[in-house]
C-alpha cells in the first residue's frame, strides 16, 4: 500500500503571543513544530504499513525552512518526502492550499491512501483533508480514530461522531483524516535519523506543479482575512472581594450577565 | 504585483502595521517598511490615511452576486430528532435573515424526517427543502454533498450556516470546493456588514490566542460552520407554517461508494477537552481526590468537563487527558474556571485560549489572577459550594 500523509509546520501555538500593540502574531523566536495531529496521521501511516506492507511519502506546503519538518518525518521512518514551496504559495487560505495539495500528490503518483490530521493547530479549520479528496475525486473518511479491517481494495475504519462511533466501509483509493485515537506517536528511530541527517528534500515550486498564479496563494483564495484581534479574555481582572458565601454566588451573577453561562439549560 | 511606500507621504503612523495581517509591516526610522511576509493583499493600502502607499493591484472586477437570496441552515438529525446545534444555527440564521430583510432555509436531508417540519418551522424556518431517499438515511459525504450541490445550484442561497460538529466539519469542506466556494471554519461569531451586506465570519485561530474575522467577497453562498454551544436560540413560534419545498433525490452508484456498516451509540463519551465549553480546573490546591468531586460537581453543574494541572495528574487525582498546560492539551472553551491552581507558566500556556478565566486561589498574589476576568482570593472550599448553591438556586 502506498501512503502519502500530508503534514503541516506550524508554531507551537502553546508559545504564540500576541504583540499588544500591533495585535499580530509575534511569531519570532516561536519554535516551529510538526502539527501533533499530523503526528497521529503518520503514526497511523507507520501501523498501516507495519500491518499490509508498502510505503510512507510525505507531503506538505510551507516555506523553506518547513523542509525540517519532512527531515524529522524522515526520522520516523518516512520513506520520502516532498515540500511544496513557491512564493506565490503565500497567504493561501484552505481553498488554495488543497490545489497545491492536490498537485503535489499527482506530482508523487497518487496513493492508495492519503493520510491528514484532523486539524492544524494554527488554523484550526480541519479544512485540508476533506477538500483535498474532492479536489482529488476521491471518497473521503474525516475524523478516523482506528481501522478494523485494511484489505487491497478497501479499509474499514471508525469514524469519531458526535453522539457515538460509525463504521464506515471507504474503497481506495480514498483519503482518511484522523483523531489522537488512532495511536499515540512513537520516538523517532536512531536510524531514522541518521537517514534524516543527510536526507536532501525534493522541492517543487508552482510551475513545476503546472499551476498558475491565479490559482494559489492569496490569489487563489475565496476567504480573505479583514481583521485579527485579541480575544477579549484577558486582561480585565476584577478582584471579586467579598466573603466566600457571597462571592461564589456573585460570581455566577457576573457570568450570567456577561452572557458566559446560561442558567437551567 | 507590488506593493511601496511613498516616503514624502508617509508619516510613520503605524496604521498599516495594525490593519497587516500576516504581519509584514513594521515603522523603521518613522517610516513604514515592507517585509517579506507581504502577501500583497491589499490590507495596508485601504488603512493608509495618507495615501503614502502605492500599488499597482487592479481592482478585481466583483461578479454580480445579487442573485443570490435567503439565508440557509443544514439540519443535522441525531437520533430521529434535530440536533441542538442546528436550533442554535435557526436562531443566529434569523436574526441574520432579519438583518438583510431575506428569508431563513434549512435543509433537511435524511430517509423519513418529514415529521420535523413542523419544529423547524417553530424555530424560525420560513421553508423547508425536504430531500428523502433511503441513501440518504444516515449520514454519507458523497451523497449528502451530491444532493446540497444541487440545491445550491437551483435556489442559490445567499448564506449557508453548518454546525461545527463532525459531520459538519466532513461536509462542510467538500461541498465548498465541489462548488468553488470559500468556507469559515468554527465560527464563534457571525455578523453583517453594514455598507456591503457580507457576512463577517470570526473564529478563534492560533489555538485561541487571536480572533480573526474573515469575509468571501467573491462568492455565493457564503459558508460557514459554527461551533456549536456559541448562539443563542430564537424565539419559538409554535404554530408558526414553513413552505416545503421537494427536493427529487436521484443518486449514482458513485454516492454510495463509502458505505455505512455500523453505527454504535456512546455511553461513555471520551474526554475531548479541546471540544468542552466549560472546563472547571483545579491544581495542588485541591488537596487531594476530595477536592477533585467537588469541583466535578461545579463542572457537571455547568455542563462543562473536569481538567487540572501537571500536579494533580501526577497525584494521581485525574486521569492524564484530562491534563491541561504545555505537556497536556491546549484548551479553548468559554469558561475556564481555575480553582487551587497558581498559574504557573506552562499551565498558563495550556488555558489562555479561554475567552473567560475564573480563577479561586487562597493566595492573591498567584500568577493566574494576572490572566483571569474575575479573581477571587479565598477558600475554594467556601466558595464552590457557594457557586453550586447560587447555579442550583437559579434553576
Amino acid at each position: 500500500m502506498k501512503i502519502i500523509v500530508c503534514l503541516k509546520q506550524v508554531p507551537d501555538t502553546a508559545h504564540v503571543k500576541l504583540d499588544p500593540v500591533t495585535h499580530t502574531l509575534k511569531r519570532e523566536g516561536v519554535a516551529a513544530i510538526i502539527n501533533p495531529f499530523d503526528l497521529f496521521a503518520l503514526e497511523a501511516a507507520l501501523r498501516l504499513r507495519e500491518q499490509v506492507g508498502g510505503a510512507i511519502h510525505v507531503l506538505s506546503m510551507g516555506p523553506p525552512q518547513a523542509a525540517e519538518a519532512i527531515k524529522e518525518a524522515i526520522g520516523y521512518g518516512v520513506d520520502e518526502g516532498l515540500l511544496l514551496s513557491d512564493r506565490a504559495f503565500a497567504g493561501a487560505d484552505t481553498w488554495a492550499t488543497t490545489a497545491a495539495l492536490a498537485a503535489g500528490v499527482r506530482r508523487m503518483g497518487g496513493a492508495d491512501l492519503i493520510i491528514c490530521g484532523k486539524q492544524a493547530v494554527d488554523g484550526d479549520t480541519a479544512q485540508v483533508g476533506p477538500g483535498l479528496a474532492m479536489r482529488l475525486g476521491l471518497p473521503q473518511v474525516a475524523f478516523v480514530k482506528g481501522w478494523r479491517e485494511v484489505a487491497a481494495g478497501h479499509l474499514v475504519v471508525e469514524r469519531q461522531m458526535d453522539d457515538g462511533v460509525d463504521v464506515v466501509r471507504l474503497p481506495l483509493p480514498g483519503l482518511i483524516t484522523v483523531v489522537r485515537e488512532v495511536g499515540e506517536p512513537r520516538p523517532p528511530s536512531l536510524k531514522g535519523k541518521m537517514r534524516a541527517k543527510k536526507y536532501e528534500v525534493p522541492m517543487a515550486g508552482a510551475a513545476v506543479l503546472g499551476l498558475t498564479e491565479a490559482q494559489v496563494g492569496l490569489a487563489g483564495s475565496f476567504t480573505q482575512v479583514v481583521e485579527v484581534f485579541a480575544p477579549q479574555a484577558s486582561g480585565q481582572r476584577q478582584m471579586i472581594e467579598a466573603p466566600a458565601q457571597e462571592a461564589g454566588r456573585l460570581v455566577v451573577d457576573y457570568l450570567v450577565r456577561d452572557q458566559i453561562i446560561r442558567l437551567g439549560s | 504585483m507590488a506593493i511601496w511606500v511613498i516616503a514624502d507621504k508617509c508619516t510613520g503612523c503605524g496604521l498599516c502595521v495594525k490593519a497587516c495581517p500576516y504581519g509584514a509591516m513594521q515603522v523603521q526610522d518613522k517610516l513604514a517598511a515592507l517585509g517579506p511576509r507581504c502577501t500583497q493583499c491589499g490590507a495596508c493600502l485601504e488603512a493608509c490615511k495618507f495615501e503614502a502607499l502605492g500599488s499597482d493591484l487592479a481592482d478585481e472586477p466583483r461578479p454580480d452576486l445579487s442573485g443570490y437570496r435567503g439565508v440557509w441552515v443544514f439540519c443535522e438529525v441525531q437520533d430521529g430528532a434535530l440536533a441542538r446545534v442546528s436550533l442554535e444555527l435557526l436562531g443566529q440564521g434569523a436574526r441574520l435573515a432579519a438583518e438583510l430583510g431575506q428569508t431563513l432555509a434549512t435543509v433537511l436531508l435524511g430517509e423519513d424526517v418529514e415529521g420535523l417540519v413542523p419544529e423547524l418551522a417553530a424555530q424560525g424556518a420560513d421553508r423547508v427543502y425536504l430531500a428523502q431517499d433511503a441513501g440518504l438515511a444516515a449520514y454519507s459525504t458523497l451523497a449528502y454533498t451530491r444532493v446540497l450541490s444541487e440545491l445550491i445550484a437551483t435556489h442559490r442561497p445567499n448564506i449557508l450556516l453548518l454546525g461545527a460538529t463532525p459531520l459538519g466539519r466532513d461536509l462542510a469542506p467538500r461541498l465548498s470546493r465541489r462548488l468553488d466556494l470559500g468556507l469559515t471554519a468554527d465560527c464563534t461569531e457571525l455578523a453583517i456588514d453594514p455598507v456591503d451586506g457580507g457576512l463577517w465570519q470570526t473564529r478563534p485561530a492560533f489555538g485561541g490566542n487571536v480572533m480573526a474575522t474573515i469575509v468571501t467577497p467573491t462568492a455565493r453562498p457564503q459558508m460557514a460552520t459554527v461551533r456549536p454551544g456559541v448562539m443563542a436560540l430564537g424565539p419559538r413560534r409554535d404554530g408558526a407554517q414553513a413552505e416545503v419545498v421537494r427536493h427529487p433525490v436521484r443518486l449514482e452508484p458513485g454516492d454510495l461508494l463509502v458505505r455505512l456498516l455500523a453505527s454504535q451509540a456512546q455511553g461513555q463519551r471520551p474526554v475531548d477537552l479541546g471540544a468542552a465549553r466549560v472546563i472547571v480546573a483545579g491544581g495542588r490546591g485541591c488537596g487531594g481526590p476530595q477536592g477533585m468531586e467537588l469541583l466535578a460537581q461545579l463542572a457537571q453543574a455547568l455542563g462543562g468537563e473536569l481538567g487540572g494541572t501537571r500536579v494533580a495528574v501526577e497525584e494521581g487525582w485525574l486521569g492524564q487527558a484530562r491534563q491541561i498546560g504545555q505537556t497536556g492539551v491546549t484548551v479553548r472553551p468559554d469558561l475556564y474556571i481555575a480553582c487551587g491552581i497558581s498559574g504557573a507558566i506552562q499551565h498558563r500556556a495550556g488555558c489562555l485560549g479561554a475567552r473567560y478565566i475564573v480563577a479561586i486561589n487562597r493566595d492573591r498574589r498567584a500568577p493566574i489572577f494576572s490572566v483571569a476576568d474575575y479573581a477571587l482570593a479565598g477558600d475554594m472550599f467556601k466558595i464552590v459550594p457557594a457557586m453550586l448553591a447560587a447555579l442550583k438556586g437559579a434553576a
